[in-house]
């Protein structure tokens, strides 16, 4: 019997050991190996085309190119799930060697200065064009290497239908509603794509005018920061006023409620609708699906009221990160992938892989010469010096029901006066949880 | 730990003879403390920590005391109220149309016919899938446009709505699907209540000359209520936390119509707000035992009563 329990007792003592020795096992993995001549480490993206095929065929070319270090992808979903998971491994310290992430605002909310690595001092970080510089630092450091092309938040659209029924690009809202009621009355197609199966897509209305609203306003953001601007004043309410009005008036698809980015995608590419608020970056699903269709698709910004207020909002691409728990030789290895992905190499597979969505964000990459038509047209608001950042690169105030809101007000639930106020009551607990002056 | 179980009754049986004496455990104590150990470090200890951190604002990394204010914002925010009143409507509705198609299923498949143990298959198997799979599924064939439903109601003539489009019907439509493969459960656990119900009150009532709507409603419904009991809890309090369903089919949306507490909680989990999010759990739990706990006990007492 005692014979029996001591044996008991040591199954129980040898089964805690096991746990903790499991757990030691998978802890060590996020920190990656490496015994004597080859580094592991772990580079994390999204899933998602051609964001990850991009990412593996960066990783396969640095391991290709790199006998001493080896990097191994993860990949785990994007969006406000995605964000849910970075803090979360950040806190627990099981963070990849190298992440890629939004850059601005989502960026402040993993608390930089306490999780990432400086790299002010590596070499490529003087290349880096001033609005990017800026949205990867916080007043203590400089801690991201943009992966990706800048895009535009803007109205996407089939030149075909503008042909076909003699239309002109419009520069102010009452032109952009005519346009629209010529092509409902042709009856030709859709004037404008909605798709709110896909809820992200429906707050283009609002953050799209955001450098309209910055042209009438210049101080907008840094108030809104202090608390002294409000969506429910205008210029800002004039977003959510377009939306109303624009699903008011019966120009949006009729399956505007249940269609996703893929089929909104599908539309403006073959002429099913006209106007699509949309990120440039559609122009990366179009040319995979739709290559054919690639000159018919074309970019004017989102008009406000008075012509001479329209500019072009522009989204700074995503960066890549070293977080703190990186250490030693997997550091160094981190550091030199990073390089690796803004080298000639790393440029091309941004080019022919991700597929630019306006120009570089760094002097390191150019744009190729054969460029789609969306693309120059972007990059000729930025040579007549008609562009504005989007108002999460000015603040790192973003509420996390934007896009409810705008899906209600798109659909007609709630008025457009209603949706600003309680968006501004929505980000007070952001503001609140970041700890800014003033809420 | 299924041997410790299926040992006991037999320990207690040889325990009986020396009932009087004060009840004495038939185990040392440091048989219990790995399981108390456990108790303690993953359900008592998160529990009352929960308790502190829904009164402070957290970022994972750092909390901040700010007393109440997570409650105060919670019940005074209208989209997070929305999701506080959707869950009761949910609830409710969902826990009395089992209980009443359950038991009407219940009748009917006790009853004699045939393929009764294929038709009791039927009913049950929607239990069995998962239901992530579920929610997806019926997503499709709700679909406003290219939906299988709506396409067959077109054959008849008839226009389809948007099921989960449009947010009149939204809440409805997934409360349907949460019916469609809840009822398995609420069945399973009528036809033994009905099968325990002896045959000769029927027999007694038949020769008093009582037609079937006498029969079901004096004898098989009064006689059922520890089934409607058990139903009505399981039900209720399943109603009361759903998330899977809903967030696998609208997200709560549109907009804000068809949020729930759960998903209330888990999309402020998502914003980062973790002190809000967690004072959403307290409420929850709050909410659950309030209403669940003077259920259980009022349809304990009318039992002894009777």
């Amino acid at each position: 019997m005692s014979m029996r329990q001591r044996t008991r007792k040591a199954s129980v003592v040898l089964g805690a050991a096991a746990l903790v020795v499991g757990m030691a096992a998978c802890s060590s993995d996020g920190g990656g190996g490496g015994d004597g001549d080859t580094v592991e480490i772990t580079f994390l993206s999204q899933n998602g085309e051609p964001g990850a095929t991009a990412a593996q065929e960066l990783v396969d070319a640095f391991n290709a190119a790199n006998e001493d270090v080896v990097v191994t992808l993860e990949v785990q979903p994007g969006g406000t799930e995605g964000d849910n998971l970075m803090k979360t491994k950040l806190a627990t310290g099981e963070m990849a060697d190298v992440f890629h992430y939004n850059s601005g605002s989502l960026l402040q909310a993993l608390n930089p200065d306490q999780n990432l690595v400086d790299l002010s001092d590596q070499e490529w970080a003087d290349s880096l064009v001033e609005d990017m510089r800026t949205v990867v630092s916080t007043d203590n450091g400089f801690y991201g290497a943009p992966w990706g092309t800048t895009q535009a938040g803007a109205i996407m659209y089939n030149k075909p239908i503008y042909e076909e029924l003699g239309l002109e690009v419009p520069t102010d809202w009452a032109s952009f509603m005519a346009n629209n009621q010529a092509i409902l009355d042709s009856g030709i197609a859709a004037p404008i794509i909605q798709t709110y199966g896909d809820t992200w897509t429906s707050q283009l209305f609002v953050l799209g005018d955001f450098a309209n609203v910055a042209a009438q306003d210049p101080d907008w953001a840094q108030e809104y920061t202090a608390h002294n601007r409000f969506y429910v004043d205008e210029p800002a309410l004039q977003g959510f006023a377009n939306q109303q009005e624009a699903h008011e008036a019966g120009y949006f698809n009729e399956d505007f409620a249940s269609a996703l980015y893929d089929d909104g995608v599908r539309m403006l590419a073959t002429g099913e609708g006209a106007h699509y608020p949309i990120l440039t970056s559609a122009i990366g699903a179009v040319r995979q699906n739709y290559a054919d269709n690639i000159e018919d698709v074309g970019v004017f910004a989102l008009p406000a009221q008075d012509a001479a207020d329209t500019r072009l909002t522009v989204w700074l691409p995503n960066a890549m990160y070293i977080p703190n728990t990186t250490e030693g030789d997997e550091l160094e290895a981190a550091k030199r992938f990073i390089a690796f992905a803004l080298s000639e190499e790393g440029c091309r597979i941004q080019t022919d892989t991700l597929g630019p969505s306006g120009p570089f964000a760094t002097d390191a990459c150019t744009l190729p010469d054969d460029a789609p038509p969306t693309l120059t047209e972007v990059q000729a608001y930025f040579d007549a010096g008609q562009t504005g950042p989007a108002l999460e690169f000015l603040s790192p105030i973003k509420g996390p029901n934007l896009e409810q809101l705008t899906v209600e007000v798109g659909s007609g639930i709630r008025p457009a006066a209603d949706a600003a106020a309680l968006y501004d009551q929505d980000v007070e607990k952001q503001a609140q949880q970041l700890g800014l002056e003033g809420w | 730990m299924t041997t410790l179980v299926a040992n006991r009754p037999s320990a207690d049986d040889a325990v009986e003879p020396r009932k009087r004496r004060p009840i004495k455990s038939s185990y040392p104590t440091w048989f219990y403390i790995p399981a108390g150990v456990f108790y303690l470090v993953l359900f008592a200890v998160p529990t009352f920590a929960s308790l502190y951190f829904s009164l402070t604002r957290w970022t994972l990394f750092e909390a901040e005391f700010i007393g109440l204010d997570n409650f105060v914002q919670f019940f005074s925010e209208p989209m997070l109220l929305r999701g506080f009143t959707n869950t009761f409507i949910f609830g409710f509705l969902t826990s009395a149309s089992k209980v009443v198609l359950g038991l009407l299923l219940g009748v009917f498949l006790t009853s004699q016919l045939a393929a009764r143990g294929y038709l009791r298959s039927v009913v049950f198997f929607p239990v069995l899938v998962s239901t992530i799979g579920v929610g997806i599924t019926f997503k499709m064939l709700m679909d406003p446009f290219d939906g299988v439903i709506n396409e067959a109601l077109a054959l008849v003539g008839i226009t389809g709505p948007g099921w989960l489009t449009d947010p009149s019907l939204a809440l409805f439509s997934i409360a349907l699907v949460d019916v469609w493969k809840g009822v398995g459960i609420a069945t399973l656990i009528y036809i033994a209540g009905i099968a325990a119900i002896p045959q000769e009150y029927y027999e007694a009532a038949r020769v008093d000359g009582a037609n079937a709507w006498h029969r079901f409603w004096r004898i098989t419904v009064p006689l059922v209520r520890p089934a409607t009991t058990t139903v009505v809890l399981l039900s209720l309090i399943g109603g009361l936390r759903a998330f899977d369903l809903i967030w696998a089919m609208t997200r709560g949306g549109p907009g804000f119509t068809s949020d729930v507490i759960g998903s209330v909680i888990y999309k402020q989990y998502q914003a980062g707000f973790f002190g809000l999010s967690t004072a959403g759990n307290v409420v929850l739990f709050v909410v659950v035992t309030a209403i669940v706990v003077p259920i259980s006990i009022w349809f304990n007492r009318r039992e002894v009563e009777r």
